[in-house]
């Protein structure tokens, strides 16, 4: 929602500025995986705030309900069990936008402000201007966006940019029982996270750490893992997340050139035609036929 | 309509509806394609009724393009094999673009350029096709990385395309009394016998 107009700093499909006289302060959620414990409050509270209902699924055997991230279901708590140091370790990752400093859906869109980046950090997608075309799934090393069958929209988590922009914390923040969720500035979050990872590493977690990719540019929502040295096992987290080599070609210096190139072609032409002149039957020609015809 | 009898048939009614639908579908996917291209083009998609409308029809569009090109592939590839006259052709075409190209190797139906770029839109529309299917959300949903890579490859062959159809444009427009033949099917005995002689023998029996 765009509640913050003067505090957009990055609008997709646009080439020019935006309005960048103010500084806001960044903001950012922690998400401390170490102290979840799967109980879904987030969702629930997401759910509820955002007001979207997904359709009841069907119970697959395991926690995760729902299955997957969809257009009505912004966040959902992934649940991995893995055997760590001979013991059975339950990894609850809740997972949803991570709000990337350098977001591949923005990168990726073609629709001029239909996903915009405020100056708080919040990647947010404005579906009045979404044509629908899925670009956004396609430049996200995340897999976060879905299009919504309803209406051929994308849809994902806002980080209750509408909450933020009054000066309210997430709903899922609000939510959780255990401290899990943390929201503040993004150095606050780092400082938090920072005695959270010494506390762990006391406790003998000696990889516990924060993830906060720098192949995005950061990230505006952060996770403390106990095993940060591998974060796939937190079902499939990226280790290195970056925008692929591929969309990065596809939406950057290729396609200006290509314009120019075309451009280059059609004033060709037409310089072509000024100089040398239309290439023309010669008279001598029509006149020899003519006289064949008569 | 029969402006002179003695004028040479080049196309034939079916050939020419057939080439209009292929042209007409490929103008409405350049404009509807270029809006999503870059944020420069986009305005573009005014002309279909917005970004949605634009998205909506480009792929359907793109569909009946692919089959009416395939059924005019059909109708031209037997023209379009290339000889050693088309070689010699094509190594002197320079002579042709500075203006000059009263010495160049008698040619057939069609000259050595025109085979080329026969070719490579086949190719060009192979891909396209392809690649659009791929990108093509409201029927499949394929993997991210087949999508990443159908995406770049549907947009640079869409910028080569519409190169060479801006080459296909201009050639009809430098080369005077072609156009006609693609709007009522004829072309004058001397357009014939000076651009493409040997065509022009072969269907008059004249030397």
């Amino acid at each position: 929602m765009a509640l913050q107009s003067l505090d957009i700093a990055r609008r997709s499909a646009t080439t020019t500025e935006s309005p960048s006289v103010r500084q806001t302060t960044e903001v950012a959620k922690l998400i401390d995986v170490t102290t979840c414990i799967g109980c879904k409050a987030c969702q629930a509270a997401c759910m509820e705030w955002n007001d979207i209902r997904d359709e009841v699924g069907s119970n697959a055997g395991i926690y995760d309900n729902p299955r997957d991230l969809s257009a009505e279901s912004w966040t959902v708590m992934r649940y991995s069990e893995v055997e760590e140091n001979g013991k059975l370790e339950w990894l609850i990752r809740k997972d949803g936008c991570m709000h990337c400093a350098e977001p591949g859906c923005l990168k990726a869109c073609p629709a001029p402000g239909a996903i915009v980046q405020y100056a708080n950090g919040i990647v947010d997608f404005h579906e009045e201007y979404c044509i629908g075309c899925g670009y956004c799934i396609t430049g996200c090393p995340f897999n976060v966006p879905r299009i919504s069958r309803k209406d051929n929209k994308a849809y994902k988590c806002t980080l209750c940019s509408d909450r933020v922009a009054v000066g309210q914390e997430p709903a899922c923040i609000k939510a959780c029982p255990t401290g899990a969720l943390q929201f503040g500035s993004k150095q606050q979050m780092k400082d938090y996270a920072e005695e959270r990872v010494a506390d762990l590493k006391e406790r003998g977690f000696k990889d516990a750490g924060l993830y906060d990719p720098q192949g995005v540019g950061g990230t505006h929502v952060m996770y403390v893992l106990h095993h940060a040295d591998r974060p796939q096992l937190y079902n499939n987290l990226p280790d290195n997340p970056s925008i692929s080599p591929m969309v990065a070609l596809w939406k950057g210096i290729a396609k200006p050139l290509a314009t120019l190139a075309l451009a280059g072609v059609a004033l060709s032409s037409l310089f072509h035609y000024i100089t040398k002149g239309p290439n023309e039957v010669s008279k001598e020609l029509e006149d020899e036929l003519e006289k064949e015809e008569a | 309509m029969i402006r002179n009898p003695k004028d040479l048939t080049r196309y034939t009614a079916q050939e020419r509806a057939n080439h209009w639908v292929v042209g007409i579908c490929f103008i409405l996917l350049a404009l509807s394609g270029l809006a999503f291209f870059h944020p420069a083009f986009f305005p573009l998609a005014q002309l279909f009724g917005g970004g949605v409308w634009a998205r909506i029809l480009h792929p359907y569009i793109g569909v009946l393009m692919a089959l009416s090109f395939l059924a005019m592939f059909f109708r031209f590839r037997s023209l379009n094999q290339v000889t050693p006259a088309d070689k010699e052709w094509l190594s002197r075409v320079g002579e042709m673009v500075d203006g000059n190209d009263h010495n160049m190797p008698e040619q057939g139906k069609y000259n050595g350029g025109q085979k080329m770029l026969f070719w490579a839109l086949a190719v060009c529309m192979l891909l396209l096709v392809v690649s659009g299917l791929v990108m093509w959300r409201a029927w499949f949903n394929l993997p991210v990385g087949m999508v990443r890579f159908g995406v770049v490859i549907h947009a640079a062959t869409a910028a080569v395309m519409i190169g060479l159809i801006m080459v296909h444009i201009y050639a009809a427009i430098w080369v005077k009394g072609t156009i006609r033949a693609m709007w009522y099917g004829t072309v004058t005995r001397a357009w014939a016998k000076q651009h493409h002689r040997a065509w022009y023998r072969q269907v008059t029996g004249k030397s």
